[in-house]
């Protein structure tokens, strides 16, 4: 995709600011390549979400990005920062301006919510218990939990909970980015849909800038901005729903006007 | 203080608070001590006013704070005025006037009470623990005739793979060990017996020490900490990732599938591994007799036999299998009972090592009282 269709696509990409760029991505394990020439663009305050069929490296880009795995060529900037080229302090300044919501939750399982969510604080900050204390709450709060979790250990939580407990926890300290890896994956569809429109309101509330790697269409359609499409091991398209659905790429079609997408049956429908 | 964040004037019986810079996390902790200030210079007036107008980042911890603020005032009776809040952040300002009107659930701790309930708990783990040993021994003699009733459900591939692990594999470090404990035994028996000048003593008290006692009880404990915690980790795991439950429910009984292959390889490899270890402690004692004592090998030779009778030999060997039946039941009781958190797992795996070394303890114990009344 060129500059010019972006630009179109976004409408307004002259005024935005890119907060993550990743360019000619190469990553691989062992003999094989996983991402091979990967390049996009993610825009302050979008929600952007990454699609691509089982395997084709979705969670390793979102990996990738965040420092966890190796690149063996490209170059990433988050805030015009590469993260690997970095020091210790200043990488370390850099990964507090980011939140990530790993698919399981990763939760600490030897800590309660309450320390779970204070855990990033206690670490960065240098704050007093009861504020410590009431801001834990207060994420707990936001997103959907109540206070009576907080004393809960994560093996006493069930799946839709310790999703939430975990965003509350990628959110402690006000990134600027959040990463979603699945986020909505092994929720029930009304539990699914919740999670989305708290994303959505979080994003709205806090000025978020949301990157996901998903399954799932309801979240695409509901509350994704723009997304990018992996196959064949790069980015075939970026843009937002309508574009997708407009797509004549065959993996496109049948991914998004398949017969598990509502939006697709309408479309048949009429 | 790199910059203001709060400025304080008073103007007639008004309060003037003037927010400004970031309200971020970074500079929570100052601004909660601003705060506070801001509510003590309160208390002489009637009205507060805070201005936001001048504020350029706020986020989570600076609305949160701003609404406390607002919040204390009004419980102290103060008129709290928010002005010029930017556009971009009423939303989250508005978010934050919902947050934190629950009082928590504080758990409240009273030391003795908790001292006591900790106690009472204490004695019915124990007696849960002993109970859930029982049953697991109740349950592995069933699959035991079960298995010997049909002889071709045996696994033996998985037993033939854990006797591998649990005892090949652990002879050198074994030998290792044992062989050192004779060397240390003989040494300082050598050392005190020499002043009464019955060195010769000594090697009564290693052959009889070693074959009765230490040479099995030794052995039983390393096997405890290797395998038995390696049992109890392997089954904790497969619980925690349903590995059992999927077992369960392709009609397989996880005690014959898993338990019983480990627990008849412990069975055999530990009576082998204690009879190595006797022996590497005895050659351990009969080469520090020899060089330290300065014993020739024929003299040591010659006493061990009068010293020791075959009774000595079988007392060590007999008690080996029932040791290895307890490591094995205990490891599989903890393994089955770990939770859904990795922390239950380490709980789990030490508690197994544990228990296993103190019931053996006290089953050597009972072997021996067993042993004296029958005159062996």
């Amino acid at each position: 995709m060129d500059a010019a269709t972006r630009e179109a696509a976004t409408g307004d990409a002259g005024i935005r600011e890119t907060v993550i760029s990743v360019r000619d991505l190469v990553t691989g394990f062992g003999e094989g390549t996983v991402l091979d020439g990967v390049s996009l663009d993610v825009e302050r305050g979008e929600i952007f979400a990454c699609v691509g069929a089982s395997g084709i490296g979705k969670s390793v880009l979102l990996r990738t990005i965040v420092g966890l795995l190796p690149r063996r060529a490209g170059r990433i900037a988050v805030f015009g920062e590469d993260p690997l080229a970095l020091g210790a302090r200043a990488r370390r300044a850099l990964e507090r301006r980011w939140g990530v919501l790993f698919q399981q939750g990763a939760l600490f399982s030897s800590l309660t919510v309450r320390q779970n969510v204070q855990f990033p604080m206690r670490e960065h900050l240098r704050l007093s218990r009861r504020l410590m204390d009431e801001v834990a709450v207060a994420k707990l709060e936001m997103v959907g939990l109540d206070a009576s979790v907080c004393e809960k250990f994560p093996a006493e939580l069930s799946g839709g909970m310790i999703k939430r407990a975990a965003l509350a926890r990628a959110l402690a300290l006000d990134p600027e980015i959040v990463f979603l890896d699945e986020p909505t994956s092994g929720l029930d569809p009304i539990g699914a849909a919740e999670f989305d429109i708290l994303i959505k309101t979080l994003q709205q509330t806090l000025g978020l800038t949301v990157f996901m790697v998903t399954h799932d269409l309801d979240s695409l359609h509901a509350v994704c901005d723009r997304i990018a499409v992996l196959a064949d091991r790069r980015v075939i398209t970026v843009g937002p729903m309508a574009a997708m659905l407009a797509s004549d790429h065959p993996w496109i079609r049948s991914y998004f006007r398949g017969t598990r997408s509502r939006v697709g049956h309408a479309a048949a429908a009429v | 203080m790199r910059d203001r964040l709060l400025d304080l004037s008073v103007t007639e019986g008004r309060l003037a608070l003037a927010a400004a810079g970031s309200w971020t996390a970074d500079r929570a902790g100052d601004l909660e001590r601003l705060i506070e200030t801001a509510v003590r210079r309160a208390r002489g007036v009637a009205a507060v006013e805070i201005r936001m107008g001048q504020v350029e980042r706020l986020d989570t911890f600076g609305a949160w704070l701003l609404e406390r603020l607002v919040r204390t005032l009004a419980a102290d009776g103060r008129e709290a005025a928010v002005l010029d809040l930017p556009e971009r952040y009423r939303g989250l300002v508005e978010e934050a006037h919902h947050l934190n009107r629950t009082p928590v659930p504080r758990r409240r701790t009273n030391p003795i009470a908790d001292a006591l309930a900790r106690l009472g708990h204490t004695v019915v783990d124990i007696a849960r623990d002993l109970l859930l040993i029982m049953q697991m021994f109740g349950a592995m003699a069933i699959v035991t005739l079960r298995t010997l009733a049909r002889p071709w459900t045996f696994r033996l591939t998985s037993m033939v793979h854990h006797l591998d692990r649990v005892g090949w594999r652990a002879v050198p470090v074994i030998l290792l060990m044992t062989f050192l404990l004779g060397c240390i035994i003989a040494q300082q028996g050598l050392f005190h017996f020499r002043r009464f000048g019955v060195d010769i003593y000594v090697v009564d008290m290693v052959g009889i020490l070693v074959l009765r006692e230490i040479g099995v009880l030794m052995v039983a404990i390393m096997v405890a900490g290797r395998s038995g915690s390696a049992y109890t980790a392997e089954l904790g795991s497969m619980k925690m990732r349903e590995e059992i439950d999927a077992l369960r429910t392709m009609g397989f009984d996880p005690l014959e599938v898993l338990v019983l292959p480990r627990l008849v390889a412990l069975v055999i490899a530990l009576p082998a591994l204690a009879f190595v270890g006797s022996m590497a402690a005895l050659y351990g004692a009969g080469l520090v007799c020899w060089l330290y004592g300065g014993m020739s090998p024929d003299i040591f030779l010659s006493r061990l036999r009068d010293a020791i009778s075959v009774d000595d030999f079988a007392v060590g060997l007999l008690k080996a299998p029932f040791m290895a039946v307890v490591i094995g039941i205990v490891a599989s009781v903890e393994g089955l009972e770990v939770k859904g958190s990795a922390e239950s797992l380490g709980l789990n795996t030490t508690s197994s090592v544990v228990k296993s070394i103190f019931l053996m303890v006290g089953l050597d114990g009972l072997f021996a009282i067993f042993f004296a009344s029958i005159g062996m």
